[in-house]
């Protein structure tokens, strides 16, 4: 058996001379504790986070804008209209979302579910950005499917200024409040700016596997 | 894949004489060193936190069986299975009995250089199972017949001229006369064949870069969402990671990846960093419908407690080739087999054994370039010294070698003899350097002297100068700082 034989291993070539009690015990503490280590320093005012948020963003080579809730479907409208591409878009069935659904009209054409790889343009709501890397926090869930994050040519997110946070470890803390100590969603994504490759002669192209544009949508408390 | 590890020495004279081969590796030299010391100098904490991410490994380390039975646990609860893999045949037998079960005639994959090591593309192929590499520089690779050259550049060693050229000899379903011109659109190519390649196939392999022991959760870094179209659309998810990318905790990982991607490629953060925990939930309308993790050991459990444990530490973030002059010289190929560079004359001889790899630990000035750079400090030289003292103590070193080193330690254990002996050179080679101040011949060397001049001493040696009590006169300021 590969796991006895392993551990087994593993074992012997330890042999700390600590206590397997006293080792346990610290495991455990460990694994409770979840000590954060090490923080890069971040603005401290309110102002200063958005910005370097807004920054940070835009030096991931994602586009951002910064509106207010009620101009999102405007603002959306605008993307399309500015890159050339039909007035359509995939998303999930995400409760944030549904004032874009009711809004659209017959302006925009809202198609549900997971992404089938034609769809040019998609539409996610983030949990969370960081401030450190002007990082999104996406989770999965039957609300927000993942092929909505990776095959669409155009993702465009909304996210909400106050889920601004300064570190990746204030996410954690967030998935431990809404799902439970030890709990994650399915998958969770952390995207920072669209896709790239520089596997040609080291030329970074924009667009490699995922999304070539990244557009995020800051909406004003 | 074949090791030509054995005759390093050949494939090195080759690379150097390999004109493609060398202006490929030009663009290494300059963009990652400039970019990662970019990317370090605006972290204040950079230094922090390599000491930080450092404990962490340690600690695993020295707890490495606990934490792989909560990872176990953690990945069971959610649904997922969990497979032991004591060497590379058993894990690539484990993924076979999984695509056979499910009839899976393709397979994408992510990049890992695991299934590398186990050599698992050659051995699907051989079972009927076609695997499908979707990074691009891997699927270049993989269309050339070759191997990465590179840890996390698999295709560095290529121009563009090359991949141009391979597109038009495998590509034969697309008008001979179409544009390929600008490297976007060899890129949008890979795109659209790999598309359709992720619709269809059966199975999807990733490697991870971590695995969380308090949630079960597998971990991928990338940069182009190769991965995570693997990993999203077939109906089964494999994983396939090493026993020492455990993390204890999700704050533990948070640590470390601020140091992998500035090291690796001078980002500050890759594009996609992706938890994945279990496999598709009720209600989801993605994802894989199975999760395995297969967690291979080959070897590893066997260096905890020894002199390379702390190789272990290691995040294949690839800064030690990056600014290895050896690596800048001959590239990754050359190297003879999976992992090149610093990391790879280390890892090397433990895999295939260092009487086929002892040429790697030896092919090193000791610069101390690697281990500087390395954000998990790991003594790289040291490891490699070690490797050098296994040869001779195994009596793999050739007889030459052996004589000059057994007559210089026989020298050196008599002080007054060594004194003796190195007055007596230093006035030699003081004579022979003239007013050049550097020579071309010296005795047992001419391998060394055919191609550079060896600078010469002033004449005495230090024991000497100390022993008169007279100090050189301070000259300029360089001599003031060191006093």
């Amino acid at each position: 058996m590969s796991k006895s034989f392993i551990l087994g291993k593993i074992k012997t070539q330890i042999a700390s001379g600590i206590s397997e009690e006293k080792r346990l015990v610290a495991i455990r503490q460990r694994l409770d504790v979840h000590q954060t280590g090490v923080l890069p320093d971040m603005p401290t005012t309110r102002i200063k986070q958005v910005n370097r948020f807004i920054e940070k963003v835009f030096a991931s080579q994602a586009s951002l804008e910064r509106i207010s809730r009620r101009n999102a479907i405007a603002a959306i409208g605008d993307f399309l209209r500015a890159h050339n591409l039909p007035a359509e878009i995939r998303m999930g069935s995400d409760p944030r979302l549904d004032a874009i659904r009711k809004s659209a009209g017959k302006m925009l054409v809202i198609k549900d579910g997971r992404s089938d790889g034609l769809d040019l343009v998609s539409l996610s709501h983030a949990e969370a950005g960081i401030v450190e890397t002007g990082t999104l926090a996406l989770f999965s869930g039957p609300e927000n499917p993942t092929t909505l994050n990776f095959l669409p040519e155009n993702h465009i997110v909304m996210i909400n200024e106050k889920d601004i946070v300064r570190h990746y470890e204030d996410i954690w803390t967030i998935i431990r409040t809404r799902y439970g100590q030890g709990n994650m969603p399915r998958t969770m994504n952390f995207i920072t700016g669209p896709s790239r490759s520089a596997d040609i002669e080291q030329t970074l192209l924009l667009g490699a596997h995922g999304p070539i544009r990244l557009h995020v949508l800051l909406l004003r408390d | 894949m074949q090791i030509t590890s054995p005759t390093f020495k050949n494939n090195a004279r080759d690379a150097l004489k390999d004109e493609q081969l060398q202006k490929a590796l030009g663009h290494v030299k300059h963009n990652f060193i400039d970019k990662r010391a970019k990317a370090v100098a605006d972290l204040p904490e950079f230094d922090a936190l390599r000491d930080s991410a450092i404990e962490i490994k340690n600690h695993v380390l020295a707890n490495l069986d606990v934490y792989l039975e909560t990872f176990e646990a953690n990945v069971l609860k959610n649904g997922g299975q969990v497979h032991w893999a004591a060497t590379a045949s058993d894990a690539r037998g484990q993924i076979l009995d999984i695509c056979r079960r499910v009839g899976a005639k393709t397979v994408t994959k992510g990049k890992s250089m695991i299934s590398e090591e186990i050599g698992l593309n050659e051995f699907l192929e051989a079972s009927d199972v076609q695997p499908i590499e979707t990074d691009l520089g891997e699927y270049i690779i993989q269309l050339r017949g070759e191997h990465p050259s590179h840890i996390i550049a698999p295709a560095v060693h290529l121009n563009i001229g090359q991949v141009r050229e391979e597109f038009q000899k495998q590509h034969t379903h697309l008008p001979a006369d179409r544009e390929l011109e600008a490297p976007e659109s060899l890129l949008l190519e890979a795109r659209g064949i790999l598309r359709e390649k992720f619709q269809k196939a059966d199975v999807g392999i990733t490697g991870a870069n971590f695995l969380v022991a308090e949630t079960g959760t597998t971990i991928i870094v990338t940069n182009e969402g190769n991965g995570d179209l693997t990993q999203t659309l077939p109906r089964v998810h494999i994983v396939i990671a090493s026993i020492e990318k455990i993390v204890p905790t999700l704050e533990d990982m948070s640590q470390i990846i601020r140091i992998l991607a500035r090291s690796a490629t001078g980002q500050e953060m890759s594009v996609y960093t992706t938890l994945s925990t279990g496999p598709r939930r009720k209600g989801d309308l993605d994802g894989p419908e199975e999760f395995h993790v297969i967690l291979l050991d080959n070897g590893r459990s066997d260096m905890i407690g020894t002199e390379f444990q702390d190789m272990l530490r290691c995040i294949r973030c690839g800064a030690c080739m990056n600014h290895c002059p050896v690596y800048h010289a001959v590239g990754g190929h050359a190297y003879g087999w999976v992992y090149p560079g610093p990391m790879g004359s280390v890892l090397t001889p433990k895999f295939i054994g260092v009487d086929k790899a002892g040429h790697l630990p030896n092919a090193s000035t000791f610069c101390g370039r690697c281990e500087a750079v390395c954000p998990m400090k790991i003594p790289l030289p040291k490891m490699m010294r070690h490797w050098r003292e296994q040869e001779f103590e195994k009596h793999l070193s050739p007889p030459s070698h052996r004589r000059n080193l057994a007559m210089w330690a026989w020298t050196a254990k008599r002080p007054a003899l060594y004194r003796f002996a190195t007055r007596l050179a230093a006035r030699a080679l003081w004579i022979l350097g003239g007013t050049k101040k550097r020579t071309g011949f010296l005795p047992l060397s001419g391998e060394w002297t055919k191609y550079r001049d060896m600078p010469t001493p002033e004449g005495s040696t230090f024991m000497a100068q100390w022993k008169s009590g007279v100090r050189p006169a301070k000259s300029g300021g360089k001599s003031g700082a060191a006093s």
